[in-house]
Formats: structure tokens, sequence, C-alpha cells
């Protein structure tokens, strides 16, 4: 599983800075954010505002516009289940359903224990052999009910 | 004992399938029998369902087996797949096999046969070649090969190639630049990802002829977050491009410069679109910018721009090296060359088949594709992605053609296929187009933002039986308002689906059913 560090200005400060050389740099940088301390915390927002010449306000948009980014940490594990069409195709509804009422959350949640979150994804280009999921950056493909059963069993872990 | 060469696909949907298991359980029985082996990643071929498919370079050539898992190994090894030896999951040639030996392959050609990260490999099947031809030819005559060939974007609007090119090649800038859109965010597209982890020299290649002819120095590949396999595999590739001098400075000794540096979205489908991905690699929300200035005029940081999708540039190479002549006769009407089609969904054979235009979507889903994978009876494929038209099973002599398309009110897209079979509830599925707009949308034009919301409040109540007919008209009013008022593709062509879905299927949301035209 990924390991998160405690937040530290210090530390945002060198993540941050390791991409100032780049052309248009934030999405970078907030990439590297949610990366070292998984998610991007709002005391970043003014330090990439200072640093960029740009309003909180325009930073604060970015962060929230995309999907990618989290305001608040995930739980231990994070398992993704594709919901795009090819994926539905292939009886993607049933497994979200099963994964839902098996953890006890509705997808974009986590569970009560903060062990794994559960979320909906949008294609991982694995639409010829769906249903697939993500958990923690490991791919599957053709889930079956087993399958995601021993992916909640793992997450659970 | 002799090395044994043997190719397992580190593509993502092989890997997906447990190709990295195998990996260990075939180092693990070869170690367990002193026989050394040499194992190279490659990408895929394509034949999706055979994931992994194990390939050993044997006397006769390499000989597949398909689809392994680890617990095949030991077994494999007993039978002797070293020497390619009969087994249930022998496969033969994959070269040979009818899904492969159906397809005329240009832009796939060397995807599942050579190890991506080797640019030697690359050159040894003809990589390069079209670059060396480009830097002799000069900026301009790249630009007419370009437009011999007849190539039109593949990333949805099948717009022509040269003149994008020519427009930036004539416009002023003190810097300009190429942009490869891979964000492929369409469900049933992975063409894009394919080619990054199975040919990414292919995409740099492409890229560096583009930036010759329109004078741009700097490139960048927009992918998305989730796609960290190709990432990893373009970042890779184009270390090792560098390392050899044929990126950066002076490539390949010539006066021309231009280097490469791939970008990560964060789940935002729209970004998808030229103009929002172009202010996401700013650094901006992905909002979608009115035209004009189109980006060849004022595109990333201002600059002139060239922004083409992953298998338009690399269509690119082998327009170079063979002649704009030879890409353009294949194909029909006005969409010449190949066509690199994905199938997917409830599929039987999914997986990459590359062919000229002209091929009927009945052939691909049927003939190629075998049907469904649960054996029922195919209802309806949506073509083109989430905006894409369901395209029901008797309007499947439909030509896989822009225009033949087009005249349907469906869209050919970026090429995916995805299969329904009779479960399939197509009302759902409208709802879902409806709210996969609400949620995607920039927030720039209120039909899009506004309307997609009130789509899927009628969806609603359409689907719990609520004033159908009326509901159904207020729908397709909204839906035509949609069309007309939308600034781009996101909101002006989700009635595609909704309205495909409605025509075609209307006992589903509770109308009285049509009688089929087969003939329509
Ligand atoms: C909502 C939306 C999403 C899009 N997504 C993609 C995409 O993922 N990949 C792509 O190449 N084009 C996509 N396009 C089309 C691009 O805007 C643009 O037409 C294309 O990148 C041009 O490249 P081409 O001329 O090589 O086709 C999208 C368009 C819209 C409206
Ligand atoms: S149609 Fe939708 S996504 Fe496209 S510009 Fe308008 S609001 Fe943005
Ligand atoms: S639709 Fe699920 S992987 Fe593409």
């Amino acid at each position: 599983m990924p390991h998160y560090e405690p937040w530290s200005e210090e530390r945002a400060r060198a993540v941050i800075e390791e991409f100032s050389h780049l052309e248009g740099p934030l999405m970078p940088m907030l990439h590297a954010v949610q990366e070292t301390f998984g998610h991007v915390p709002d005391a970043v927002v003014p330090m990439l505002a200072d640093l960029l010449n740009v309003s909180r306000a325009e930073v604060h948009g970015v962060v929230t516009f995309y999907h990618d980014f989290r305001h608040e940490p995930a739980g231990r594990h994070v398992l993704k289940l594709c919901r795009a069409e090819a994926c539905q195709a292939a009886g993607g509804d049933a497994l979200a359903d099963h994964a839902e009422h098996k953890l006890g959350c509705k997808l974009g949640e986590t569970t009560a224990d903060g062990r794994v979150t559960v979320e909906p994804i949008y294609c991982l280009g694995l639409c010829a052999t769906a249903p697939s999921a993500m958990l923690d950056g490991r791919i599957v493909a053709r889930l079956t009910e087993r399958r995601l059963d021993a992916l909640i069993a793992e997450a659970q872990s | 004992m002799s090395t044994i060469r043997i190719y397992v696909p580190k593509d993502a949907c092989a890997i997906a399938c447990g190709a990295d298991e195998v990996v260990a359980a075939i180092e693990a029985a070869a170690l367990s029998r002193r026989q050394p082996v040499e194992i190279v990643r490659n990408g895929s071929r394509g034949m999706l369902w055979l994931e992994p498919l194990v390939e050993v370079v044997t006397a006769e050539g390499r000989i597949g087996y398909g689809p392994v898992s680890e617990e095949d190994v030991e077994g494999l090894f007993e039978a002797g797949f070293l020497t390619g030896a009969a087994h249930a999951l022998r496969i033969g040639k994959p070269e040979e096999h009818p899904f492969m030996a159906k397809q005329t392959r240009l832009t796939f050609a060397r995807c599942g046969i050579v190890d991506p990260a080797s640019l030697a490999d690359y050159r040894a099947h003809g990589g390069y070649r079209g670059l060396e031809r480009a830097l002799q030819l000069g900026p301009e005559a790249i630009i007419e090969e370009v437009k011999k060939s007849g190539l039109r974007g593949r990333g949805g609007a099948g717009f022509p190639t040269a003149i994008k090119w020519k427009t930036v090649a004539d416009a002023k800038g003190d810097r300009k630049y190429i942009v490869c859109n891979a964000d492929e965010g369409d469900s049933g597209t992975f063409a894009d990802r394919m080619i990054m982890e199975g040919d990414p020299f292919e995409l740099i290649e492409g890229m560096t002829i583009a930036g010759i002819a329109v004078g741009a120095t700097k490139g960048y590949v927009y992918t998305r977050s989730e796609y960290p396999h190709a990432i990893w595999a373009m970042e890779k590739a184009i270390e090792v491009a560098r390392a050899h001098g044929m990126l950066g400075m002076n490539i390949s000794g010539s006066p021309y410069s231009f280097d490469l540096e791939v970008r990560m979205g964060a789940g935002a489908y729209v970004c998808g679109e030229e103009t929002a991905l172009l202010d996401s690699l700013e650094g901006k929300r992905g909002t979608v910018r009115a035209k004009p200035p189109l980006p060849a005029h004022k595109g990333l940081f201002q600059k002139p721009t060239v922004i083409n999708n992953v298998l338009s540039l690399t269509a690119v190479p082998h327009i170079l090296a063979d002649g704009g002549e030879f890409y353009a006769n294949f194909g029909m009407g006005r969409s010449r060359g190949t066509m690199p089609i994905q199938i997917a969904g409830n599929i039987r054979f999914g997986g990459l088949f590359e062919t000229a235009f002209g091929i009927t979507l009945g052939e691909l889903v049927n003939d190629i594709g075998g049907g469904t994978f649960t054996g029922k009876p195919v209802k309806a494929a949506q073509v083109g992605g989430p905006l894409g038209a369901y395209v029901p099973t008797w309007q499947f002599d439909l030509p896989f053609d822009y225009e033949a398309f087009a005249a349907k009110d469906a869209l050919i897209g970026h090429g995916g296929i995805v299969v329904f079979d009779e479960d399939a509830n197509l009302a759902k599925m409208a709802r879902f187009a409806m709210e996969f707009c609400s949620v995607e949308s920039c927030g720039k034009c209120t039909p899009c933002r506004i309307g997609s919301t009130r789509g899927v409040e009628l969806m609603d109540r359409i689907i719990a039986g609520e004033r159908v007919e009326a509901n159904l008209a207020t729908l397709t009013d909204l839906c035509q308002t949609m069309k007309l008022g939308s600034l781009c593709a996101l909101g002006g062509f989700t009635p595609y689906p909704v309205l495909s879905a409605m025509n075609h299927f209307p006992e589903e949301f509770g109308a009285p059913p049509r009688r089929l035209e087969a003939a329509e």
C-alpha cells in the first residue's frame, strides 16, 4: 500500500520546487503534493499561489476542478471500480452493487473503519477484457464476483 | 543449454490479466530446470482475449500460447512449449491467426513484436525510416506528403492533418509546440494506450516529424492519470531516444532540434477536448476555449500549436516512409488509410483490429469479434465513446467511414466499439450518458451544464413511468437545445447516445414500439 508522509511545510516546499523549472508547472506540482501527502492539503494553496504568482482562488479552482485531487486523506487502501460503458456492458453494475454491499459504503465513500475507500473510475483502457478495477494502483481485468471478493479481502486486511 | 527467448507482454491489459505473475512463474520453472531463458516484455498484439499471450522463439519462428495464467506455466513446460510443442493453449504463429491475418497493419505493425524499450529493435523493424526521409524532404515537402495521404485526425473530428500543420507552419511565433492528445477518455478505446506501451518510439518519431514540418522545437504528450503504464513506457522511450541523439539538439545530426515531455491529467474527461487540454497543460482548470483563435494560431502559452491525436501522429512515420499515395490507396471515399478499431465490452474476441476504412460494423462485431461473451444475442453497439450513438443490429451494415456514420446520426470518434447484449437497458444507458455529461461538463455553456442535469431528472421520470410521452417530448427538445447551444462536443454530442437509444429502442422508455425499418 502507498505510504504517505505527515504534513510538513518544509517538505511541501521541497516537493513543489522540484518542478518550478517546468513550463506550466501547477499540475505536476499538485500531483507531486498528492503523491507525498496522500491528498492536497489546504495549506499548500497559498504556497503555490505565491510561487506561481497567481491568486489563491485560482489555485483552489484548479484543485477542485479535477476529480483526482483529494481534499481529505483516503482510506488505507483505494479500490477503484470502472463504471464506464464497456465495463457496464460486461456486468460492471452488479459488481459495483456487490462491492457497496460487502464494504457497507457507497462508491465515493470510505468504510467506517477507515480501511477502504471505494471509488468509481471512468475507463482504464482495459475495455476488451472488462470489467476492470484498480487496487492501490494495481490493475485487474476480467473481474468476477470471486475476484472482486479477493480484492476486497486484500484491501480489508 | 542455449538461452531461449520468451515474449510476455507488458501491456496494461496483459498485466491486468496476470502477465507479471506469469513472468515470475516462467522464471521459477526455468530456474528449477536450469534452462536459461531471456524474457522480453513486448507490447500487445491486440488479441486481448488471449492475454497474457506468451510467445516462444523456436526454430520455426515465434509460437504463441494464450491466455496463459500462472497456474498453466508448469504444464506448459512439461508439454515442451519451449520448443513450440502442442498444448491446449497453443495458437501457432500469432501473425497467422485469423484475427491478425485479416488486418492491414500500418500504425500497429510493430506493436507486440518489438521490445518497446529498445531503439535498436525499433530500427530493425523499419523505425525512423520516415524521419530519415523527412529530413531529406524538408518542411514544405513533408506537409505535401501528409496532404497526399489524405490523413484526417483520428481523435474524433476527422479534420485534415495537413491543413492544420500548414496553418502552424505559416503562423509567426518565436516558439511553436506539438501537443499530442493522448487523453483517450472514451470508454471502449485503448489504441493510444497500446501504442504508448507497445511502440512508443513510433509516437516520438511522428511528433519529431511534425516538429520539423511546422518549426516547433518542443512537444508535449498529454495523457491521463488512469494510464500509469503508458506514462512509464513513454518516459522510458523518451530517455532512450534522447540518449541516442534522436531527441534534443540536432536530431540525428541534422540542423533540427526537438524535445518531448509527458504530462499527466487529473481525471477530467473534458481535458480531451483540445483547448481544455491546453488550459490543463498550462496549469488551469480544463475549460473549453472559444474559437477563434485556433490553437494553430494561439495555442499552448499563446503560441502556434499543432494538437493531434496519438493515432494521427503515429500514422505519419508510415506516410513519410512509404509515401502519401501508398497510404491514400487504402480506404473509401474521403476516409483514407487505415483505422485502428477497438472492439470491447461484451465481446468474445475483443481487441485491436487495424484495417482500411469501409469494413462494416456487423463484420467487426460478429465475424471478427465473435459476438458477445455471454453468448446472448447482440443488442446494440455504441461507437465512438460516451458521446457516440447506439447503433442497433439492424444498422450493422454501416461501413466504417466518417460520412456514412454521420449520415446515420452516428460517429466514428476514436474508433471504439462497445458491444451490448440483449440484457442491456438502453434507457438506463441514455440516463448514464446525460449524467456523464453533467459530471464532466466544464461549465461554460448553460445547455451543457444545466441541461444535462435536467436531462437526468427527465430520464428518471421517464424510467419511473411518469407522463412518459410528455417527458420524452421535453427530452427531445432539450437534446436539440444542447446540440445547438453547446460550445464543444461534450454538450453538443451527448444527444447522440440519448436520442439514438430513444429512437431505436422506444419500448425501453415506455413508449410504443415502432416498426423496425431494416432498409431505412
Ligand atoms: C469532450 C471532448 C473530448 C475529447 N477527447 C479526446 C481525446 O481523448 N483524444 C483525442 O485525440 N481527441 C479528443 N477530442 C477531440 C479533440 O478536441 C481534437 O479534435 C483532437 O485532439 C484533434 O486531433 P486530430 O486532428 O489528430 O484528431 C475530444 C473532444 C471533445 C469535445
Ligand atoms: S459544451 Fe459543455 S464541456 Fe463543452 S464548452 Fe460547453 S459547458 Fe464546456
Ligand atoms: S470501460 Fe472499463 S476499462 Fe474501459
